[in-house]
């Protein structure tokens, strides 16, 4: 069975329908992008995943051993972290929080997988530092780490290359790539349609019609023609 | 030393050797102690202010119980202070009123209707007298029963240990509300209990510097430790520190010169705010 298997989904917020007859399935592995303007339901249908909202109809399942707290969720910056006294080795081991049930004490392995996930992300050297006081990119590798310490299988990423500068895009899009050919599955929202062609294995476009299928489908469909060009054009 | 200096370390003394003064010394670190603690949540989660807005509420429900004649208004005053901080915290960051307006609304409403009680119905022959002390704290940490003081350490400890027990989640819940809910922290759970810590906290509080001074408590520590510290637990600890430091240097100012406990109190934590502040900007802030 796929790892998240969405029917048939309707999605919006009070009365404002976003999004009709969703349907599509990720499997352990995939790495999938969302694309589409803004407003199309993007970030809806991905708390929707989350499960910080419930979607208007249909149904989301978790299969393949997936549970539903183990998504390791990558969120746009709030307000709140600007100016949020936090170290760093705080901060990333805080994703070890969703396992703890009540326990109110980490334990050594998760202290452990902390100091790992740090390294993996390449931010070790930060540990003691304020995570305010890094610079975007950093940050951003700070979240991922945190992320990680939630979920060995799935990532979900919400537009993670906003506000970076060309070069260090470049670098996240190659941590998130190797971590998808570690094994762990990708569903990241992205306005990046090139990056998404490029490293995506799975399209998903959200617009008055959708598209679901890899990306080279994607490429050779009507909808995915237009908006590489569209794209290529800005 | 000078003999004014022993004429003012004798006073102390004196004053220091009467057990209503060690009981208002006990319960006020204990306060400064617990109100520190949950500053910085309070102050990153914009609510500032919930200090005043609960202590407000709890001066509507301390004039209801002087009128009904209430023997412990306490009885009273905390279940209607901890009903209003959860319906207040609740829904964190996805409300429809927004924290500050929800809480501007409910302090002043709950401070009018609080007054105009105690006006229509008070059988005191000294209310503007009641209402200053209720507001400013005056003299009331002094005229502490044994009764009081225990109760008061009882529910500080409480406090502390519990906020022992909930750092971690705390932290989570305060940096990232979506991520926790996301991978399965149950964030309505803790924001439920951190609003009832927090109106515990306010009731105690009121005792020692009144209901408009207690905001003053809450965040003036929080403030100034993330002026100097750059990580969670130095702030945190820091702002304990502070705020027993802050505290006790306040009550004994108060003791000896006889000005009010509360506004004495707030007084120097404005003042080691200040300091604080003023060391941030000539260093430019010290590493974790």
């Amino acid at each position: 069975m796929a790892q998240v298997q969405v029917r048939d989904v309707s999605l919006g917020y009070d009365n404002n329908l976003l999004v009709e007859h969703l349907d599509f399935s990720v499997n352990a592995g995939d790495y999938l992008c969302i694309v589409g303007e803004n407003g199309t339901g993007k970030s809806t249908l991905m708390r929707t995943l989350l499960g910080l909202q419930k979607p208007l109809a249909g149904s989301i399942e978790f299969g393949d051993g997936l549970k539903s707290t183990e998504i390791g969720y990558l969120p746009q910056q709030t307000d709140v972290q600007r100016d949020f006294p936090a170290s760093v080795r705080e901060i990333v081991l805080s994703g070890c929080q969703g396992r703890m049930g009540l326990r109110p004490f980490y334990t050594k392995e998760e202290k452990a997988l902390a100091e790992t996930n740090m390294e993996r992300m390449g931010i070790s050297e930060f540990a003691k530092r304020c995570y305010r006081e890094l610079s975007g990119g950093q940050q951003q590798r700070v979240l991922l780490a945190r992320a990680l310490c939630a979920t060995r299988k799935i990532l979900l990423l919400d537009e993670p290359v906003a506000g970076l500068d060309p070069k260090v895009t470049a670098e996240l899009y190659k941590q998130i790539a190797e971590l998808n050919e570690e094994g762990i599955t990708i569903i990241m929202i992205s306005h990046d349609i090139d990056a998404a062609v490029s490293y995506a294995s799975h399209i998903l476009h959200v617009a008055d019609k959708v598209f679901f299928g890899t990306r080279e489908e994607y490429k050779d469909s009507a909808l995915g023609r237009r908006f590489l060009k569209g794209g290529e054009d800005e | 030393m000078t003999p004014q200096e022993m004429t003012l370390f004798g006073k102390l003394s004196l004053y220091l050797s009467y057990p209503f003064v060690q009981y208002a010394i006990i319960v006020g670190v204990l306060i400064a102690l617990c109100s520190s603690l949950l500053g910085v949540t309070l102050v990153l989660k914009r609510f500032s202010f919930i200090g005043d807005g609960l202590s407000h509420v709890a001066f509507g429900g301390l004039a209801i119980a002087s009128v009904v004649n209430l023997t412990n208004e306490m009885w009273l005053v905390l279940p209607i202070t901890v009903l209003s901080a959860v319906l207040l915290l609740r829904t964190g960051q996805n409300t429809r009123i927004k924290g500050d307006a929800a809480i501007a609304m409910i302090s002043v409403g709950a401070l009018a209707f609080g007054y105009l009680i105690m006006n229509l119905f008070s059988t005191s022959t000294n209310l503007s007298g009641d209402v200053c002390s209720t507001l400013f704290g005056s003299t009331s940490i002094l005229t502490l029963t044994q009764q009081e003081v225990i109760l008061s350490a009882i529910l500080s400890v409480l406090v502390i240990l519990l906020f022992i027990f909930l750092y971690h989640k705390i932290f989570d819940v305060t940096f990232d509300e979506n991520f926790a809910k996301a991978s399965g922290t149950r964030v309505e759970l803790y924001n439920t209990v951190i609003a009832i810590v927090i109106a515990v906290i306010i009731v105690l509080a009121m005792n020692l510097v009144g209901s408009l001074l207690i905001s003053a408590l809450v965040i003036f520590p929080a403030l100034s430790a993330m002026r100097l510290f750059r990580s969670f637990k130095a702030v945190t600890i820091f702002s304990a520190v502070f705020s027993v430091v802050c505290a006790l240097l306040g009550m004994l100012i108060s003791i000896i010169y006889g000005t009010p406990v509360g506004s004495t109190i707030v007084a120097v934590d404005t003042v080691a705010f200040l300091i604080c502040y003023a060391i941030e900007f000539f260093k430019g802030g010290v590493s974790s």
